[in-house]
């Protein structure tokens, strides 16, 4: 049975069928990846798996539990972490709190008033957060405050905020989006590291094809609201509709 | 890193002997007088609980003079109706001002930025004008709450001195005064402004354990970026609501210490400026740090007790020396800035604060910290004080 699972799914802005009867299935543990053209709607149906839009039919069920009508906190603490088009980190704080906070909300739940307790007698959350650290290779950077790092660090950064939770499902909007060739292939190498180690089901909004066919067991191709294509990455590469969305009509 | 330290144990070790030595420490600038250093520290404390909302999470509340001014009401009843002894009084302070502000803070905090600030101004002016009109049984309108003879107090003994009796922690009263004179100065140890500062040293230490913990890691989150923290399965409402209600209790708090020091009670405790000040004293003294908020209100209070003490003969004694029309020039000038005028001055330092300190008076003691490390020791690069 999938994991994550899209039934026909339809938003409207308007005039504009963002969305038009999308239904897709992730199977768990593997990376199923996005792909299609600007415009095609693939940040509108990742907004509907985080609570950000409503759909106006179809259901989202992930692990048999419904993510529409719930609050991005509550789809958090059910197990889904989202990394963004540009990395959200806490760019005030230092990079051990960055990791330190995602690790209370994991513990403690969406809310607990603990204001007299320490932090830094509290060496669970310590340990889980330095060692996350560690895992990402960002050990001495520790102390930095996350404004100062480099793109490719925040963008590091917030895969290790999300990947201390432990989710069960990992969105990815673009993680390589305006990044250098060599941070991007970081970003692959990282992602590809993190499935080794842990099989986290994912699942990947891309632009770049690259990064697409390097890390995705599946495919979906979406174009206009529509998926058009869903299949494995080498059927993918030559298929005449994913050409004609990239390309425009095929003479 | 926000993280409890040596660093900090040193700052609040520091922190309650500056206090506690404040009559002394104050005495030779004319401020160790017990009026004034009982100012300092109810005031320090306000500013104390408002850094807690607007210095930890950002939102910033231009309303919290209403938790002042209902702190200082609820203690006034708690000294008509039960007792004259301050701990019901202060406990009433706390609860009402907390349960008042988880009202207004409930409202208010459906919106962030400018219009929370607009929100809370609204509330805070509106309990203002209801305090002046409709809630006059309550408030006793224009006039302020007073003590009468004839309260029933119905905990004291029977009062047969003929005159209304003092505020007193179980019969130690507040404005019982001991004087030494040393070296040509008066040095008072006023027993008011001792309970004031140990209620203020106990506020500072809540407030650094706040800071210091989870919870004090969520709000500053929520300053840097909600939108992460919202997708990291934080629920950001109730983190604010318990910032508002805790900076609220504060606020009530040291209202309820203003009716002890002087047993009265007016709406214009509750009035914008009042909400103004607390917001000038901690961008003076420093947003989002400990001790700056503490040392903004201590700057603004003992500005203002210089300031609005010179009065145009004054000036004219200053000035003798010049010719006639000069001095006339000078004082006419100065006039404006001085005496009733002193908000003028207060506004110039503020801009300049604010211009060339953004960080308020603790970065400039910061700045002044590291010029002299670098001069010792040669080395350009150090850590930044701990002024967190």
């Amino acid at each position: 049975m999938s994991y994550l699972e899209i039934r026909g799914v339809n938003k409207r802005f308007g005039g504009l069928q963002a969305l038009d009867d999308v239904n897709l299935s992730v199977e768990a543990g593997t990376i199923h990846a996005i792909i299609g053209p600007n415009g095609a709607g693939k940040s509108t149906l990742l907004n509907t798996f985080v609570g950000k839009l409503t759909p106006d039919s179809g259901t989202v069920t992930f692990d048999g539990q419904s993510l529409l009508g719930i609050k991005p906190h509550e789809i958090n603490q059910v197990g889904v972490a989202r990394v963004f088009q540009t990395p959200e980190i806490f760019s005030e704080l230092s990079v051990l709190d960055n990791v330190i906070i995602p690790c209370l909300a994991k513990r403690d739940g969406s809310f607990k008033l603990n204001g007299l307790s320490l932090l830094s007698r509290q060496a669970d959350i310590r340990e889980k957060a330095e060692q996350m650290l560690i895992d990402v290779n960002m050990q001495d950077k520790r102390n930095m405050t996350a404004s100062s790092l480099s793109r490719g660090d925040k963008r590091r950064l917030e895969m290790a905020m999300c990947l201390s939770q432990d989710p069960k499902l990992l969105l990815l909007d673009e993680p390589t989006a305006g990044m250098a060739r060599a941070d991007t292939n970081n970003t692959i190498d990282l992602l590809a590291e993190i499935q080794e180690k842990r099989k986290i089901t994912k699942v990947v909004i891309e632009h770049d094809m690259h990064v697409v066919f390097s890390l995705a067991q599946k495919i979906s191709v979406l174009a206009q609201g529509h998926v058009i294509v869903e299949d494995k990455p080498e059927n993918i590469k030559g298929h005449p509709k994913v050409k004609e969305a990239y390309l425009g009509g095929t003479s | 890193m926000k993280h409890l330290t040596k660093n900090d144990r040193l700052l609040f070790i520091f922190f309650t002997i500056m206090v506690l030595a404040g009559p002394i420490i104050l005495a030779p600038f004319g401020a160790g007088y017990p009026d004034l250093l009982q100012r300092f520290a109810i005031f320090g404390l306000f500013a104390v609980g408002f850094n807690i909302l607007f210095g930890m999470t950002g939102y910033l509340s231009f309303g919290h003079a209403a938790f002042l001014g209902v702190g200082s009401y609820s203690a006034v009843w708690m000294f008509k109706l039960l007792t004259m002894n301050v701990i019901p009084a202060l406990f009433l302070s706390v609860v009402i001002s907390g349960l008042f502000a988880l009202l207004i803070g409930f409202v208010s905090l459906r919106r962030s930025g400018i219009y929370f600030s607009i929100l809370t101004l609204a509330f805070a002016q509106m309990s203002y004008n209801l305090a002046y009109s409709v809630l006059t049984p309550i408030t006793n309108g224009e006039t302020g709450l007073q003590l009468n003879l004839s309260d029933p107090r119905i905990l004291d003994a029977a009062n047969t001195t003929g005159s209304i009796p003092s505020t007193n922690l179980f019969g130690l009263t507040m404005n019982s005064t001991a004087k030494f004179e040393l070296l040509g100065l008066v040095f008072q140890f006023n027993v008011g402004f001792y309970f004031c500062a140990l209620i203020l040293i106990a506020g500072f230490y809540i407030a650094m354990r706040i800071a210091r913990s989870p919870f004090g890691l969520m709000l500053l989150a929520i300053k840097t970026n909600q939108t992460r923290l919202n997708y990291t399965g934080v629920n950001t409402r109730p983190y604010t609501l318990a910032a508002f209600v805790i900076s609220g209790m504060y606020a009530g708090l040291a209202g309820g210490l203003m009716a002890i020091t002087d047993p009265l009670a007016g709406a214009e405790r509750m009035q914008w400026t009042a909400s103004g000040e607390v917001v000038l004293m901690t961008i003076l003294g420093g947003v989002g740090t400990l001790l700056g908020p503490v040392l903004g209100a201590g700057f603004i209070k003992y500005f203002e007790n210089i300031f609005s003490k010179i009065n145009d003969s004054v000036l004219e004694s200053w000035f003798s020396f010049l010719p006639e029309g000069l001095s006339d020039a000078m004082v006419f000038v100065l006039h404006f800035f001085v005496g009733k005028g002193w908000h003028l001055t207060l506004g110039l330092l503020f801009m300049l604060v604010v211009i060339f300190l953004p960080g308020g008076l603790m970065e400039g003691g910061t700045r002044l910290y590291n010029a002299f490390r670098s001069k010792d020791t040669k080395s350009s690069k150090d850590e930044p004080k701990a002024a967190e």
